[in-house]
């Protein structure tokens, strides 16, 4: 599938139809999963506020998502030079930045009433997360600080294959230190320990919220695919 | 589904807070994502002077 799709004109033909589908899809798995999550019944222990694990948690696996997303891209793009795996790379660093603020924005809406603070700095899962929202953001920058774009893609790149450590912190961080956050509760040996009537709109929740990042990242890839080739023609122009 | 606005109950503003941060992360992804695909194919129409053809094509 990837080997296909680092062909520019499959990818283009490919994303056409591929984007808007997703974008519906993510509308309808959103929107179900909004009515699900707020007709629940609040949760004996956490009250009303389970509804914020509603978009918290769907966010933060979008936001790991995100990351995993461009680390592969950044692999492919940096030991096969294909050039829409780059595209792909760049295209994926602002949306995961905004999964991730998302997540970490709401986890502390949750956290002040549940745990009695906005943050914690010695909590691993809460800070592994602002890692990665950090590397988002140094992706970003160290792309966007050095002029020439081939060498900026690649510094980016090295540092996105170094970042992917970082995920299984994030996953495992609630396992290996004893923290603030809660341990795993969904993805865990021996089934979820969550009642079936939050795990409903938590996966409808997380599969929107997945395809939406599936439905931007193909309109971005275009998008800057588009962008070089109008650099190309310019550049050409000006010849 | 319960009245929206009593939903949340004394906990609202977090509730409603979190839910009014993850639509404004979810309106600045779209917006922010078809000005720039916009903005993108018509500079390759102007430099092309007429429709864009697809890159790759």
């Amino acid at each position: 599938m990837i080997t296909v799709l680092a062909n520019p004109h499959r990818f283009m033909a490919f994303s056409r139809w591929a984007a808007p589908i997703l974008g519906g899809l993510a509308a309808v798995l959103i929107a179900w999963g909004l009515v699900l999550g707020l007709s629940a019944p609040p949760d004996y222990q956490q009250g009303e506020t389970v509804r914020i694990m509603f978009v918290h948690v769907p966010a933060a696996w979008t936001a790991m998502m995100a990351y995993a997303s461009l680390g592969v891209a950044s692999f492919f793009s940096l030991v096969f030079r294909h050039a829409v795996a780059d595209a792909a790379a760049k295209a994926a660093a602002p949306l995961g930045a905004a999964f991730t603020a998302a997540a970490l924005v709401t986890g502390s809406l949750w956290g002040k009433p549940m745990w009695g603070t906005w943050w914690a700095w010695g909590d691993s899962r809460l800070v592994s997360v602002l890692v990665l929202f950090l590397l988002f953001v140094g992706y970003m920058a160290l792309r966007a600080s050095i002029e020439d774009e081939a060498k900026a893609a690649r510094a980016a790149e090295i540092l996105a294959l170094v970042g992917l450590i970082n995920l299984p912190v994030i996953k495992f961080s609630v396992d290996w230190w004893n923290t603030l956050h809660q341990g795993e509760s969904i993805f865990r040996a021996g089934g979820p320990t969550i009642a079936a009537v939050y795990l409903a709109p938590l996966f409808l929740m997380g599969a929107g919220y997945s395809a939406a990042f599936g439905a931007l990242w193909l309109v971005r890839i275009r998008a800057e695919i588009y962008r070089r080739r109008a650099a190309g023609l310019a550049l050409r122009a000006a010849l | 589904m319960p009245d929206l606005a009593a939903a949340g109950g004394k906990y609202a503003l977090f509730v409603w807070g979190a839910y009014g941060a993850s639509l404004a992360a979810f309106v600045w992804m779209v917006v922010d994502t078809l000005v720039r695909a916009r903005a993108a194919k018509r500079a390759v129409e102007r430099l092309e002077g007429g429709a864009a053809t697809e890159p790759g094509a």
